[in-house]
């Protein structure tokens, strides 16, 4: 088991997000994490990188439990955040974002260029110069340089025009087929699910189903994911 | 060329050229007020390095440039009278040791301070960095045998080999070379790896945390570099004055240190560099026509914050990269 969350409950300040998260990922697998929004998706992937620490129960990366970590070495672990909102370092250039995170292994500039060219085409130019497309390539990018174990990607499509999309899908699928492991929150169903091996669903911060993604059903999906 | 590389040589140029002029019509003032930009534009590049890379507002830089000049006045006055000082060290006259000794000692000092000091952020770190160069700066007023209150005077400018630095133009020379250096020294670290983490640092901690790089030890490294190269220059002024006093330490030079890279651009190579000489010609123009010149320094400092981020820089060469 690669990652194994037992039971986590979180808080924002006195308001409780998470009341009991069960997750586990093996090696190479895809997980999506799925649930409407506020259900604490986001909020249960901040905790796995302690940005958000839980209060009560386990997390383990590796075997190595990982709960009263700083974020810093959770990260160096092998865990590769891709956060909400494309947040890259806006004054910062492409290639400064993508060595500030490098971190041995066998992801280099070089295969960031190849997964995603555009990137190299932009290398000296600000993140915040960057198309909402192009900076989201360079947030995986950057994830991508720490070389990690696991791939987390937190809304990774979200608000992008249906091209770039299609190249961040495209992306993901190529890294699924590497063998990376990931831990995947989207919204888009049609193609979540087709690269998914597995799905977690959350409702009201809790896990309430798991399954492989044929069996989430038309039915499961109305109920837990309003869709 | 870019446009900021060009105004940079410029005025690298300038700076070399006004005391070469001065030097043929026979204007040693010149040449004078040339040294102390360029020892200012040196103690503002240390700090540029912390403020203007890092982020880090440290009120307290003035402790690194005094403890600069009293490593000079002191290793002069033991190396003068013939008297030895701890563990039998003779003093110093030579610039390079006395370099090295300031250096060595504000960033211990430096490391001291960060470690407690950068554990807190915002008007909290301003607050500590200020209270530790208030407790150095009260230190030196009260230690009689360097002085105290009036000062340590340097009988005889120290020395560098193979130059006379009593001449003004040399010693002009060695702070212009030591400052090129250092900008030399602050472009490669800007455009490494640890500059990106430091620039990253500044933007947003959580987010370089989870790319697995501790925001701390990049904060306390430059901090303690832009201490040391502070320090370099507190040796410089003390050299250029042949004194050194506690207000060396006091927190007015801190804020001169800080109005200097403000006024010059923050984060700019060359923005202390500016800086400097902006703030020493109004001081002199100004000086010369009215005993409140700092008023209309005020007036323009306010004038730059307003209506001019970027500062001299951001004037002359646009808005910063990494602003």
């Amino acid at each position: 088991m690669l990652l194994d969350v037992q039971e986590i409950t979180a808080f924002y300040g006195s308001s409780q997000a998470l009341f009991g998260v069960n997750l586990s990922l093996s090696e190479g697998e895809v997980v999506a994490l799925m649930g409407r929004n506020g259900m604490g998706k986001s909020t249960t992937i901040k905790a796995i990188c302690n940005l958000v620490p839980p209060r009560d129960g386990n997390i383990a990366f590796g075997g190595v439990t990982t709960r009263a970590m700083p974020t810093h070495k959770v990260a160096r672990l092998g865990i590769g955040l891709v956060p909400e909102g494309r947040r890259c370092f806006p004054n910062l250039t492409v290639y400064e974002n993508l060595v500030t995170a490098a971190r041995p292994g066998p992801w280099t500039l070089e295969r960031i260029s190849k997964l995603f060219p555009r990137l190299e085409e932009r290398k000296n130019q600000l993140a915040r110069s960057l198309s909402g497309g192009e900076q989201q390539m360079l947030a995986v990018g950057r994830a991508l340089m720490t070389n990690p174990r696991l791939l987390i990607l937190d809304e990774a499509t979200e608000g992008l025009a249906p091209v770039i999309r299609q190249d961040i899908w495209r992306a993901i699928r190529s890294l699924k087929a590497d063998g990376l492991s990931i831990l995947v929150v989207d919204k888009t169903l049609s193609e979540l699910l087709p690269v998914a091996d597995r799905c977690v669903v959350l409702e009201n911060g809790k896990t309430v189903w798991t399954g492989a993604p044929h069996a989430l059903t038309a039915d499961l999906q109305d109920r837990y994911l309003g869709v | 060329m870019n446009r900021e590389v060009s105004i940079n040589a410029a005025m690298a140029l300038a700076l070399l050229a006004v005391p070469i002029i001065a030097l043929q019509i026979g204007q040693t003032f010149t040449i004078t007020l040339a040294t102390r930009i360029a020892i200012l534009a040196l103690a503002a590049t240390g700090l540029n390095l912390a403020l203007g890379l890092g982020g880090l507002v440290s009120f307290g830089h003035a402790a690194f440039f005094g403890i600069g000049g009293y490593a000079a006045g002191i290793l002069s006055a033991h190396a003068l009278s013939g008297e030895p000082m701890m563990f039998g060290f003779e003093g110093s006259q030579s610039m390079p040791v006395i370099w090295l000794v300031a250096a060595v000692l504000a960033g211990l000092i430096g490391l001291g301070i960060g470690v407690v000091s950068l554990r807190t952020s915002g008007v909290y770190f301003i607050m500590i960095t200020l209270a530790f160069a208030q407790m150095i700066f009260y230190f030196a007023i009260s230690w009689p045998a360097y002085g105290g209150e009036d000062g340590l005077s340097i009988a005889v400018r120290n020395g560098f080999p193979g130059l006379n630095t009593m001449r003004p133009m040399e010693f002009f020379l060695v702070a212009y070379g030591l400052l090129m250096l250092t900008l030399g020294l602050f472009s490669l670290i800007r455009s490494s790896r640890f500059g990106a983490a430091l620039q990253a640092v500044r933007q947003n901690d959580v987010r370089v945390a989870s790319i697995g790089i501790k925001p701390f030890p990049i904060r306390l490294t430059a901090f303690v570099l832009s201490a040391m190269i502070t320090a370099l220059a507190g040796a410089l002024y003390a050299d250029l004055n042949r004194f050194v006093s506690p207000s060396m330490f006091s927190w007015h030079m801190s804020g001169e240190l800080i109005v200097l890279i403000i006024l010059g651009g923050t984060g700019r190579l060359f923005g202390p560099l500016a800086g400097a000489a902006l703030y020493v010609i109004l001081e002199f123009v100004l000086g010369g026509m009215t005993e409140r010149w700092q008023f209309f320094l005020g007036l323009i400092l306010l004038a730059v914050v307003l209506f001019a981020r970027g500062g001299v820089m951001g004037l002359l060469a646009g808005k910063a990269r990494h602003g």
